[in-house]
């Protein structure tokens, strides 16, 4: 029980780091972005490529920073990837979501964006095959932190955790300390109200893509440093961090969060209850649970 | 007289094409003046004040402002011209405090922000001491101020509001109004939508009314004061040009 | 010569039992403006209910009641029509991301439900036990797949006649109405949220009928028939053929199923075997691009909807200089 407690904190450390980028771009560009876990994918993909990169050409970065399994190389390879995966975030929005927003319904965008995954996950899959693919091939060891009941840690989980959450609070700053931080809440709240205040909405739009890549890319490599990585894994994730947003309510940072951890924390106290087979269907549950009780999420305010 | 600060000619624009809502609009406000827009629902005062702001696409006309022409000008840049923009409702954010609000409005300002900050906060007292507070629980009049002071951030020219007094209490909406007229003695000039139309009359300089999308009467406020006309076009009983 | 023809019969009640379900999208999406996500979960939920109704007691799972096939299939569109009440209940009053995630939502848990829930309906086996109706009198054969095939087809027209009707009544034009201006609606008087509940509960009634045919035609299903993949190929139909436009629906159901079908035979035979495997990707960025690149070129879809809706009034985003 307290095992699951502590594996669904570490799950929801990488569900929040998703579920940010989306409820920003889901609250300003108004449209459900299913494509948005295809980013983790994409981010957790090109870190394994700039890992073996950099630890094939600057072997000395190839040593991992113990006790942890992340090598240096891997820690290098994660800060490229948050660049490339922004600016992948961007040039999908350039390319496709910004010409189906000019061309009219913005409903149509959704469509686009299950598009886009489907595109996105199965040329992941073509370039580097069906099969399962893991940053370091050792087996990592957990700390035993109590024997009864038997709790167990791996050094990498509470990485991502604290790493999660330094990211969090520097956003968090941003946010709260940062004129370009009430920027982009003022546009969340009222886009033209924003700009008849000064605030230039196409560059504030573009801050959002780059700021939900970077993170996106964070959360796809903690899920591999969890997990593995397969090509699919975006699908996998879709759904959680879609219920994180509406847990935390749409367009809540803090809310998303807050969800990311919730979702994280129901799925794996689910097993108690539930059989493995059915942790997929837990976010839906959540799902609909709160629009039952609390349609607007825990911090979301109504909006038509 | 003094000198024309914003022009509008001919303003044809509306939110659908093909369906204008003003039809060929002109109105002059001038410098260290209120210009008073009045007229029923639905004659186009708020449509005509978002056109001038870039807010809504005319489809005919011109916008000289300054000796400038601002014709079709992205929102985002009406501060660097000098024209502020207070809209109806929802005119701050409501999530931010009332510091968060004034501090991006002076972002893009011109000069020593924090001067300015300075000033804001002499003016409106009120805010001043609430500045932690977000923005959501000020009380209406209060945020009235909170959006006039956002709208003074830039050291505008000119400012366009739309119905400032809405939803108001009597006494809050004579206030704003008043603050409002005040604003003319530091060399801001108003452009002022009203559907308080006596109280408004009572402190503007000039005054328009509009009618169906179209121009019907204007002359100097005075003299609109305790003219008949005026209640007749608000009665339906006199238009211009009425379809 | 017989077998051609056989494989046409075939492809076309495929075909057509797809083009049911794409009229019933067609009625949320291109008439309602309703995003649907999980259109497979209504198809299989017809499907699932039409097998268990009508099908013959099993060991381990529920099912066999054995009813009247006709009544079967009902109880099929009826289980589609019951869980698309209960999602639109909850979502259909909140902004539109919310009804395209739960429904999303409904069809990862309706697939990992069949899958796992053994009791139910067969767990990953399936469905079995079920008999065709008829099947006695009329064999297995060519005959019973030609006649199976009219059925399709009369059901096919009668769905659209049915919608074409709907459509041009004035509920159709309310359900436009609501599309373009929610508010607008509003204010004539007329609840928004019940009637978008109407339609989408009636889509997918018909997402369900075209389940429980499909179920019928193959006397078996299995969760492998209730994977996304089906949603998706159901959409692509939809926005080749042109929201909007039941004609436009079908057409797009018979080209896309071509295609897919096409494209699948053309990578099996003419791909290397150590690409085999990926045949399933290469299919899957096709019918996205087909997708994408629809929205991107042709909106509208290749048979534009006919009726001249009233324009939209509210100033999107991209028009405020995005």
């Amino acid at each position: 029980m307290i095992q699951n407690l502590i594996d669904g904190v570490l799950t929801g450390s990488y569900i929040s780091l998703g579920a940010i980028g989306l409820t920003l771009v889901m609250h300003i560009l108004r449209f459900a972005n299913f494509s948005h876990a295809e980013l983790l994918s994409l981010g957790a993909y090109v870190a394994l490529v700039f890992d073996a990169l950099v630890s094939a050409l600057v072997p000395v970065f190839a040593v991992k920073i113990a006790p942890l399994s992340l090598t240096w190389a891997l820690s290098a390879a994660i800060l490229i990837s948050m660049v490339i995966t922004a600016i992948s975030a961007l040039l999908i929005d350039r390319l496709v979501f910004k010409r189906v927003r000019e061309k009219g319904q913005e409903l149509s965008m959704v469509f686009a964006s299950f598009g886009m995954a489907l595109i996105i996950r199965n040329v992941i899959g073509l370039i580097f095959g069906l099969s399962p693919e893991l940053y370091s091939k050792d087996i990592a060891f957990a700390m035993i932190l109590s024997r009864d009941p038997l709790i167990l840690v791996k050094p990498d989980q509470i990485f991502v955790l604290v790493a999660a959450l330094v990211l969090m609070f520097l956003l968090h700053l941003v946010l709260s300390r940062t004129t370009f931080g009430y920027s982009l809440r003022a546009v969340a709240e009222n886009p033209s109200l924003a700009q008849v205040n000064g605030v230039n909405l196409s560059r504030t739009i573009m801050a959002v893509w780059l700021i939900g890549g970077g993170l996106a890319a964070v959360a796809g490599v903690f899920y591999g440093l969890s997990h593995q990585l397969i090509p699919v894994m975006g699908r996998d994730l879709v759904l959680p961090i879609f219920a994180a947003t509406i847990v935390g309510g749409i367009g809540s940072v803090y809310g998303a969060v807050l969800g990311g951890f919730i979702v994280g924390i129901a799925g794996n106290l689910a097993l108690v209850i539930l059989p493995s087979g059915y942790t997929p269907s837990v976010p839906f549950l959540l799902i609909i649970f709160v629009l039952m009780i609390r349609p607007n999420g825990l911090f979301g305010e109504a909006r038509a | 007289m003094p000198d024309a600060i914003l022009q509008a000619k001919g303003v044809t624009a509306g939110y659908v094409p093909d369906l204008p809502i003003l039809k060929d609009v002109s109105i002059t406000a001038r410098a260290g003046q209120v210009t008073l827009i009045i007229g029923p629902n639905g004659a186009g005062k708020s449509t005509l004040i978002k056109a001038i702001a870039g807010l809504v696409q005319m489809s005919a006309g011109q916008i000289a402002f300054d000796g400038g022409d601002i014709t079709g000008i992205r929102p985002d840049q009406l501060a660097q011209h000098g024209i502020s923009y207070v809209p109806q409702t929802d005119n701050i954010f409501r999530s931010l405090t009332i510091r968060q609000n004034l501090d991006l409005a002076l972002r893009g300002a011109r000069g020593d922000a924090a001067a300015t900050l300075a000033r804001l906060f002499d003016q409106f007292p009120a805010l001043a001491a609430k500045h932690r507070d977000k923005a959501g629980t000020l009380s209406g009049g209060q945020r009235q101020f909170l959006a006039i002071a956002m709208a003074l951030a830039s050291a505008p020219k000119l400012i366009l509001m739309d119905e400032p007094s809405a939803g108001l209490s009597p006494k809050a909406a004579q206030e704003v109004l008043e603050h409002a007229r005040a604003l003319t003695e530091q060399g801001v000039s108003i452009l002022l939508v009203e559907q308080n139309v006596n109280q408004a009359l009572r402190l503007a300089d000039h005054c328009y009314i509009l009618a169906e999308g179209r121009n019907q009467v204007d002359g100097s406020a005075a003299d609109l004061l305790g003219d008949s006309i005026v209640g007749e076009i608000y009665l339906g009983g006199r238009r211009v040009g009425a379809a | 010569m017989i077998g051609v023809i056989s494989y046409l019969v075939f492809f076309a009640t495929t075909a057509s039992i797809l083009a049911i379900a794409v009229l019933g999208l067609n009625l949320q999406w291109g008439n309602t403006g309703l995003f649907n996500g999980g259109v497979v979960a209504f198809f299989g939920a017809g499907a699932y209910a039409t097998l268990i109704l009508g099908g013959t007691p099993q060991a381990g799972h529920l099912g066999g009641f054995e009813l009247f096939y006709p009544l079967a299939l009902l109880g099929g569109m009826a289980a589609a029509g019951l869980l698309a009440w209960i999602v639109g209940l909850l979502t259909l009053r909140l902004r539109h991301d919310y009804l395209a995630i739960a429904t999303f939502g409904v069809a990862v848990a309706f697939e990992n439900l069949m899958r796992n829930a053994e009791w139910l309906a067969g767990g990953a086996k399936g469905v079995r036990g079920f008999e065709r109706p008829l099947r006695e009198a009329l064999g297995d054969g060519f005959l019973y797949n030609l006649l199976f095939f009219a059925v399709v087809l009369v059901i096919l027209i009668a769905t659209y006649l049915f919608l074409e009707r709907l459509v041009a009544s004035p509920f159709g034009r309310l359900l436009r109405a609501i599309r373009e201006d929610e508010e607008a609606a509003q204010s004539l008087g007329k609840n928004p949220t019940k009637i978008r509940l109407t339609a989408f509960v009636t889509g997918s009634v018909i997402l369900g009928l075209a389940g429980g045919l499909y179920g019928t035609f193959y006397a078996f299903v299995s969760p492998q028939d209730v994977l996304p993949t089906l949603t998706f190929q159901i959409w692509a139909m939809l926005i080749v053929g042109g929201a909007g436009n039941n004609r436009g629906a079908i057409f797009g159901a018979f080209l896309i199923w071509g295609a897919w079908t096409a494209s699948g035979w053309a990578l099996s035979r003419f791909a290397p075997v150590e690409a085999q495997l990926y045949t399933g990707s290469v299919q899957f960025i096709l019918i996205g691009s087909v997708i994408v690149g629809m929205l991107m070129w042709r909106p509208q879809g290749l048979l534009p909807e006919k009726l001249v809706v009233s324009q939209r009034g509210k100033t999107p985003l991209v028009k405020q200089g995005v």
